[in-house]
């Protein structure tokens, strides 16, 4: 059993009128890639910036705790948290164009990391920058470290993003859908990358995503997320050959690339009809109003999390009803 | 280094640009001032009070004035091109003298003025943008919305008021004590106890304008993705505006200062009048009152290079703030 490093006990976050995550607790262990699934709007990326402290000023963490390394980070004051931040936890993001500074050479910014941190001077920073380079595989080091971000193309950028925030060794690196905005090719490789990185340094990484692909080939544990909350909890084989919440069930049947013998033409992609937006202000389960299993009694209550195993946990009553109802094979692959 | 290459870049391409820019503001203007009603010699005789019609053509002759106007044009371009600016019938001396002499009261002038106003105008602007929407701000909107409307003139009688008459503090005008003995760093002094009230007043209505585009680039700067970035690299907040924001918030900025260098030549004129400071802005209010058009085509001709010559170094001060310049 490896160490919990980072545990999310019912955190909830709330912008003035509205709570995008809602109760929402989950656990990292040491050294494994989490993956966080949703669609857009489902608090991803609030949640990892709320791990961060870097919420935007009009977003506040309601309640919960974020407990890392034995230590609480709602309690840090901001100069605690700012040690912690690129040095113990880091963070990519999803537009490698616009996340680097136009006019800072990449040497330096990545060097700037190093000296907050391990006071290194200008020189000793640049020779590390250098080695971070060659680390993230970027060709001609040497001379691609007094580069500006204009003159690198989007996947060399996100790998020098990669570089700044695996400086000083991170024990957990949140990825906020760092490939969205790569091409295909392009996205495997930096995949890969974070991968081997992730076993090299031992960190653990939160890879948070949309794309099930990506789940599939890179996560040892799943959580997906609807509206602010967890609904499902799994891992990769289990999800992928037996998906228990509805939303999960409508996710794989909306994406065509999870069986290799399954291709588009030879049956339909189904939509999840409805939009994200329906569970705003809804009392009881959020996915309700798209779900085509519904039931009155959904209405009630925020279904809470049932637990199938200690490391299965799914937010819906009717899972194993659902499976003996042979109407509801067109939800499944 | 690529820096130095971007500069040399940046540097001859301002200079092929100059030649014909310099040439076509000195035909344009001869022509234009040829259209003001009078010349030197009706101003002269006006003055002199008894003269006579053989006395203004004599005149006229001896500075040229009675020859056709493209052959005074090509007298002045054929002088120009002999680094000659021409001879002042008004004053009795070479332009080029009576602008040396001017020249360097306004230079330091102009420069205090301007660096007041960007040094004041980027900490104002960052502290409007730091409390952006709070008292702090507000505050200073105000005040800079007050320096913007008010004309430099009436500020600089206030000031006169407040500060020479009133208080007592400092000089109400003119460029030193005069007769004053004064050597070395004493001199230096005395002329910056003489300077403040001008380069203020000259300098408060920049200020405004440098305080509300600060505060507005930075606001925009804030919400870039890079400013997160740097955040999440665990830098302080000074950290991050100073190296981050502010270096990205100054562009604008640049470019605003390099246009405002021609915009204050103008300013200075009235400055100098209020403070009675011995500059070209006065210089160029008596020539045109006295149609002296040499001495006013020295001094367009000097405030267009001057102008080039600031548009050149905001350039290059431009590919050194931002790469992405030099490389297009």
């Amino acid at each position: 059993m490896t160490s919990l490093l980072l545990q999310v006990e019912n955190l909830t976050i709330g912008f003035p009128r509205a709570e995008p995550v809602r109760n929402l607790s989950f656990e990292v262990r040491a050294g494994e890639t989490l993956a966080i699934v949703g669609e857009s709007g489902s608090g991803k990326s609030l949640t990892a910036l709320a791990l961060m402290q870097l919420l935007p000023r009009a977003a506040a963490v309601i309640s919960g705790r974020i407990i890392f390394d034995d230590r609480d980070l709602l309690g840090l004051d901001a100069r605690e948290m700012r040690h912690l931040r690129g040095r113990d936890i880091a963070m990519i993001f999803q537009e490698p164009m616009t996340s680097l500074n136009p006019v800072m050479s990449i040497g330096r910014q990545i060097g700037e990391v190093l000296k907050a941190h391990e006071k290194l001077s200008g020189r000793a920073a640049r020779e590390r920058a250098i080695e971070l380079l060659k680390l993230v595989r970027i060709p001609a080091a040497e001379k691609r470290v007094d580069d500006y971000p204009h003159q690198l193309s989007g996947g060399m950028r996100q790998r020098v993003m990669i570089a700044m925030a695996v400086a000083c060794r991170p024990k957990l690196l949140i990825a906020d859908e760092p490939t969205t905005a790569l091409d295909v090719t392009i996205q495997a490789q930096v995949l890969d990358l974070l991968d081997t990185l992730r076993r090299e340094l031992q960190m653990a990484v939160v890879l948070i995503t949309h794309d099930l692909g990506v789940v599939a080939q890179w996560a040892d544990r799943v959580v997906v997320m609807y509206a602010g909350r967890k609904v499902e909890q799994a891992l990769p084989g289990e999800l992928f050959n037996d998906p228990l919440h509805p939303y999960t069930r409508g996710l794989l049947s909306a994406s065509p690339r999870l069986k290799h013998d399954f291709h588009y033409l030879e049956g339909p992609l189904t939509e999840i009809s409805g939009s994200i937006v329906s569970a705003a202000g809804e009392v009881g389960c959020p996915f309700r109003p798209r779900c085509c299993q519904a039931r009155a009694s959904c209405g009630h209550q925020v279904p809470p999390l049932i637990a199938q195993t200690p490391d299965r946990l799914v937010a819906c009553p009717f899972t194993s009803s659902l499976k003996a109802v042979p109407d509801a094979a067109h939800l499944s692959l | 280094m690529p820096v130095l290459i971007r500069i040399a870049r940046t540097l001859r391409r301002t200079l092929l640009q100059a030649v014909p820019t310099i040439l076509g503001i000195v035909v344009l203007n001869f022509f234009l001032l040829q259209l003001a009603p009078g010349d030197a010699a009706d101003v002269l005789a006006g003055e002199a009070g008894s003269a006579t019609q053989e006395s203004v053509a004599a005149l006229r002759a001896r500075f040229g004035l009675d020859s056709p106007v493209l052959e005074q044009l090509a007298t002045y371009l054929g002088n120009l091109a002999q680094f000659s600016l021409g001879f002042s019938p008004r004053y009795g001396m070479p332009v080029a003298d009576l602008i040396a002499q001017r020249l360097p009261g306004t230079l330091t002038l102009m420069a205090v003025a301007l660096l007041i106003a960007i040094l004041l105008g980027i900490v104002l602007g960052s502290l409007m943008a730091n409390f952006a929407g709070r008292i702090p701000d507000r505050v200073l909107s105000v005040f800079s919305l007050l320096f913007y409307s008010i004309p430099s003139f009436w500020i600089g009688l206030m000031l006169i008021v407040l500060f020479s008459i009133k208080l007592g503090w400092l000089p109400s005008g003119g460029a030193g004590t005069i007769g004053s003995q004064l050597k070395g760093l004493p001199a230096l002094f005395d002329t910056a106890r003489y300077m403040v009230l001008p380069a203020t007043s000259l300098a408060l209505f920049y200020v405004a304008i440098y305080a509300r585009l600060t505060r507005a680039a930075m606001l925009e700067v804030k919400s870039q993705d890079f400013v997160r970035t740097a955040y999440a690299k665990g830098l302080t907040p000074f950290g991050v505006t100073a190296r981050h924001i502010l270096r990205n918030a100054l562009i604008p900025i640049t470019t605003m200062a390099g246009m405002h260098i021609g915009g204050m030549l103008g300013g200075a004129v009235v400055v100098e009048t209020v403070y009675s400071w011995p500059g070209l802005g006065r210089l160029a209010f008596e020539a045109v009152m006295g149609r002296d058009f040499t001495v006013l085509l020295g001094i367009l001709l000097l405030s267009s290079l001057l102008v080039i010559i600031a548009n050149a170094a905001v350039d290059l001060v431009h590919a050194w703030l931002d790469p992405r310049i030099g490389a297009r």
